[in-house]
């Protein structure tokens, strides 16, 4: 009952390699991983390929069909045209060990770097309480199988190798904000944090993490957004910044010993300021208070460039140009000059 | 060739990173030891993550009458009172404080109104009980548990310098042998030998405590929910070390698994979408489980469908519906209804929640479940029911451990086992959400002794160079040859075997002549060759792993064809009723050169604390007539006393 279909399967390792033809046997029902499977046990008994679950809940076959970043598991081959060739290969973003399988240990030293959940001293085992609508926020991040997907496709390190020291991507962006949400978390400076220390900053909202999420989880609109936007209010709103400096000045003291718990802080600047751990890589706040020199000229914000639609044009893949569009607009180039940028490199000082 | 061989340093050794090796490295990191998890995949991708259902633990949040000795009750009745009643005493004590441990790592489980834990309804368990996060229970389970080995790699950064002082995750790493010692008192372990999947290369670790936590053996069946590492690789270690297997016979098949498409046969359907209110039906549209109710679980079952609808709002005053029935009882009921030919034509019945509960509803209460099936099968679970049918699940047979130490039984010293691989605790038959609470509670144990018994050593084992030079001999072997057969087609024609003649309904004929088979595979399995390099080689690893899986699978077949009874896991079709007798005896498996050696032991007694939690007429369906007759004198003297008083 199976058909031959006509299958590009990259084959190679480090030092280099190319897709490589095969006709394969596919039956009703089956995915793409199936497919990689009888291959392995006919033609190609060495081909690597990570799998596990096979069901889309342990993330580990993730690779590029046909150019899209998707798991091998749920892609099924009735998505695709009866006479249509079918390439697989292994995620750009990350090394090549062999074949369809990419050093991710990124991923994992990112994560290791993210400051684990702080839990509240005062409350014993058994003694937690919080209710359905406070955890459903973060339960949303939680759902992440990491599967690398928004990481290998994020152009910030797609593109560029070297952004891979200061960014951390969008898993330990939501990873960042599953803390900051989680209503019993005694940090309160994750969002300072991510942006000093995670690399939040260059994100331009492209959404692609989104787009390629096999757990549809709104990594974009309710993790980074969120986690920027009040990030922004305390950094660069100059009226902010001058209340803290001028009116509550005289108040830090006792602000600083209230309860801080979960709190936004979006209305307390100064508060929140001073109730921030004293120890040495939490200064992401003081960090941004010397970073803003308001006698700068600030470049204007430009609109970005958009498709007939008004929509960001956001897959790389649907794009006329290799990687993802500019917010910034086509015609800006980098690096900009220094002279006109409202910005303060955290390290500069030491 | 190289065969160079990078060795480390550690006190405790954990093999397998699912919920109960990374349980019990926390532990043994948390006692000063220095810790190395190995992961046969990536770190966090443990089959763990397919758990669905949740833990079960007898927090009471639900129902305030919940303790302890009801949860107790429920996994001895489950098991067919063949389970090792001090690791069931010992799960149902310990299981909520694990629980609520993991909150202090950072879980978010889903709550109740008063913001406690959440818990739910599942087959087995007499009130809700089960600590969940929607229907992705397990991948919370092991993303908290990694979390938190990353939260404690963080405190070591701090205190030394270095992520890896003190716990390190070697990821992708197989292991391949245990390295022994021989004592005065029997072999003690030395380490452990093993290559990287990524590279090839070998690795030895020295290292005087391993805990096996690799756990089960599915991949050796033809539909299993079972990923590619459930190759019984913990089994056939600790065999090979010298300890024993007991209960191999044991295999759950779980009663819901995908029947179609083709590529997904055999991933479970969780039981909670029954515990919501989802029914089984065959094809001519009849609710059958009411006709497949045993005499022993009457008591507790709706009798009419009227009665069991109304348990789901009002479960004080009614019965459970049949739908909840253990799962053996219910694997069986598809099974009959099949091959009676009611099932359709992919062999399965219909699970039926669209026309049971709202649309939005069915997305809220069970969204992985409603993904699932939109992406893989194309299937709308909120407009169509769904096809499913008994597929291949947990093992549980294991390593023979001591209940309170996790240390494995007989004379081997420095091996320990935890979760799925471990035997015992859940006797003939698991019950649904007893599996994760298992992992943390005896994860925990065996992370704690495996630290005390290195604090109690006055010097380390020495790992000798013969024998890891016979590890590499071994593991080289396939790819040196080139006229032996395809791993692949001998795991095809090993998964034919186990999945046709010693699967869920068993025959004495057909047993025997699985062993006849399972003789001839391993000869072709010695001469196995494998074709490629040693870099990231699937064929290589599979190659190897063939020889864990078919010791494996001879255990199960001899035990199988011993055991003239059926229970729980274990359904002889010659022999079709539970017989007292065989409920007091253990079949234990050890390796006797290589071949598998079958032995009777008796199980150990229940103390009588706990045995007078239950009635006597329950009792009366599982005792033989002397214990009967023990119990009673119990009884009389408690009478008596209480007279006394």
């Amino acid at each position: 009952m199976g058909t031959k279909r006509h299958f590009r399967v990259w084959r190679g390792d480090e030092t280099g390699g190319d897709l490589q033809d095969y006709q394969v046997e596919v039956n009703e029902g089956e995915v793409v991983l199936d497919v990689i499977h009888r291959l392995q046990a006919t033609e190609a008994p060495d081909l690597a390929c990570r799998w596990n679950c096979k069901a889309g809940k342990c993330g580990s076959c993730s690779m590029e069909i046909n150019g899209m970043p998707k798991l091998g598991c749920m892609t099924r081959m009735s998505t695709f045209e009866e006479n249509e060739t079918i390439s697989v290969s292994p995620l750009r973003t990350f090394p090549v060990i062999r074949d369809l399988v990419t050093d991710v240990s990124f991923n994992y030293q990112k994560s290791l770097e993210t400051p684990a959940f702080s839990p509240p001293e005062d409350l014993a085992p058994g003694e937690y309480r919080m209710q359905q609508v406070d955890v459903e926020r973060s339960q949303e991040f939680r759902k992440c199988i990491e599967c690398f997907l928004c990481q290998n496709t994020c152009h910030v390190v797609r593109d560029h190798e070297d952004n891979k020291t200061a960014f951390s991507g969008p898993r330990v962006f939501i990873r960042a904000a599953e803390l900051d949400m989680h209503p019993l978390d005694t940090r309160t400076d994750r969002k300072q944090y991510a942006q000093a220390q995670q690399g939040l900053g260059y994100c331009n909202i492209t959404k692609c993490c989104t787009e390629v999420c096999p757990e549809h989880i709104k990594i974009t609109d309710n993790a980074i957004i969120p986690m920027k936007e009040r990030v922004v209010d305390r950094r660069y709103d100059p009226l902010v910044w001058l209340g803290s400096k001028i009116f509550r000045r005289g108040q830090n003291g006792a602000a600083a010993s209230g309860p801080a718990l979960g709190e936004s802080g979006l209305d307390q600047p100064a508060a929140t300021t001073a109730g921030l751990p004293a120890d040495g890589d939490h200064s992401a706040a003081a960090d941004a208070e010397r970073g803003v020199n308001w006698h700068r000229q600030v470049p204007r914000p430009q609109a970005a460039a958009v498709d007939e639609k008004g929509h960001l044009p956001i897959s790389e893949l649907a794009f006329d140009k290799p990687a993802a569009p500019s917010p910034f607009g086509e015609d800006v180039t980098f690096p900009l000059p220094d002279k006109s940028l409202n910005y303060h490199h955290p390290d500069q000082d030491r | 060739m190289t065969t160079r061989i990078e060795r480390h340093h550690y006190d405790v050794v954990v093999i397998g990173a699912g919920g109960a090796g990374l349980r019990a490295a926390i532990e043994a990191r948390l006692a000063g030891k220095r810790t190395a998890i190995i992961s046969k995949s990536l770190f966090g991708k443990a089959h763990t993550v397919m758990a669905e259902g949740g833990a079960a633990a007898a927090m009471g949040n639900v129902n305030s009458r919940d303790s302890w000795q009801v949860h107790f009750r429920d996994t001895m009745r489950g098991g067919k009172f063949l389970n090792n009643f001090r690791m069931a005493e010992l799960h149902a004590k310990e299981s909520p404080q694990r629980i609520w441990e993991l909150e202090t790592y950072g879980a978010l489980f889903d709550r109740t109104k008063d913001g406690k834990i959440s818990q739910r309804n599942f087959g087995g368990h007499e009130y809700p009980r089960l600590a969940h996060v929607g229907d992705r229970t397990g991948l919370e389970l092991i993303r908290t548990l990694q979390q938190k080995i990353v939260s404690l790699q963080q405190e070591d950064k701090r205190e030394y310098g270095v992520h890896d002082a003190r716990i390190k995750v070697f990821a992708e790493t197989t292991i391949t042998e245990l390295m022994l010692e021989d004592g005065p008192d029997g072999p003690r372990v030395a380490g452990a030998f093993g290559y990287y999947r990524e590279s090839g290369e070998f690795v030895l670790f020295e290292a005087p405590a391993v805990v096996l936590a690799t756990g089960g053996v599915g991949k050796s069946y033809k539909v299993t929910s079972n990923s590619w590492e459930y190759t019984g690789d913990g089994h056939a270690l600790a065999l090979r070390a010298g300890a024993t297997l007991i209960n191999m016979e044991f295999l759950q098949f779980h009663p819901t698994g995908m029947v179609w498409p083709p590529s997904v046969k055999g991933i479970l359907v969780t039981e909670s979408v029954r515990g919501d209110g989802g029914v089984l039906r065959n094809t001519d549209g009849k609710r059958f489980m009411f006709d497949y109710v045993p005499d022993v679980f009457r008591k507790q079952y709706a009798e009419t469908e009227e009665e069991a609808d109304r348990w789901y709002t009002d479960p004080d005053n009614n019965r459970r519906p049949p739908e909840l029935l253990p799962r053996d009882e219910v694997a069986r009921a598809i099974n009959s209804e099949v091959k009676a030919g009611r099932g359709t034509e992919s062999g399965g019945v219909l699970l039926d929640i669209a026309s049971r509960l709202p649309a939005e509803e069915i997305r809220r209460r069970l969204p992985s479940m409603y993904h699932q099936f939109k992406e893989l099968a194309d299937v709308d679970i909120t407009k169509q029911p769904m096809e499913v049918g008994p597929t291949c699940h947990y093992v549980m047979g294991g390593v023979e451990v001591d209940p309170d130490t996790a240390a494995a039984a007989g004379r081997i010293s420095g091996l320990f086992a935890a979760g799925e691989v471990s035997g015992g605790m859940h006797g003939s038959n698991r019950l649904g959400g007893n599996s994760l609470s298992d992992l943390l509670v005896f994860g925990k144990r065996a992370g704690e002794h495996a630290a005390a018994y290195v604090g109690g050593l006055d010097r380390r084992p020495k790992v000798s160079a013969d024998e890891v030079e016979e590890a590499v001999d071994q593991a080289l072997a396939p790819l040196s040859r080139d006229t032996g057969e395809n791993p692949y087609t001998l795991q095809q024609d090993l998964q034919a075997v186990m999945g046709d003649l010693v699967g869920i309904i068993r025959r004495e004929g057909e047993l025997a002549d699985s062993l006849v088979r399972l003789a001839e595979l391993r000869e072709r399995v010695a001469k196995v060759s494998a074709a490629g390099g040693r870099r990231y080689n699937p064929g290589w690893h599979l190659a190897l792993d063939l020889r864990n899986m078919l010791v494996v699978s001879e255990c199960t077949a001899k035990a199988a064809l011993e055991r003239t009874e059926s229970r729980g896991g274990h359904t002889r079709e010659d022999h079709p009723t539970m017989a007292p007798t065989w409920r007091t005896v253990n079949l234990v498996c050890s390796l006797d050169g290589d071949t598998v050696k079958l032995e009777h032991q008796p199980l150990p007694k229940m103390r009588p604390e706990l045995i007078k939690l239950f009635d006597r007429a329950e009792l009366a369906k599982y005792l033989t007539d002397e214990e009967l007759a023990e119990f009673d004198a119990l009884a009389q003297d408690a009478l008596a006393e209480e007279a006394d008083n």
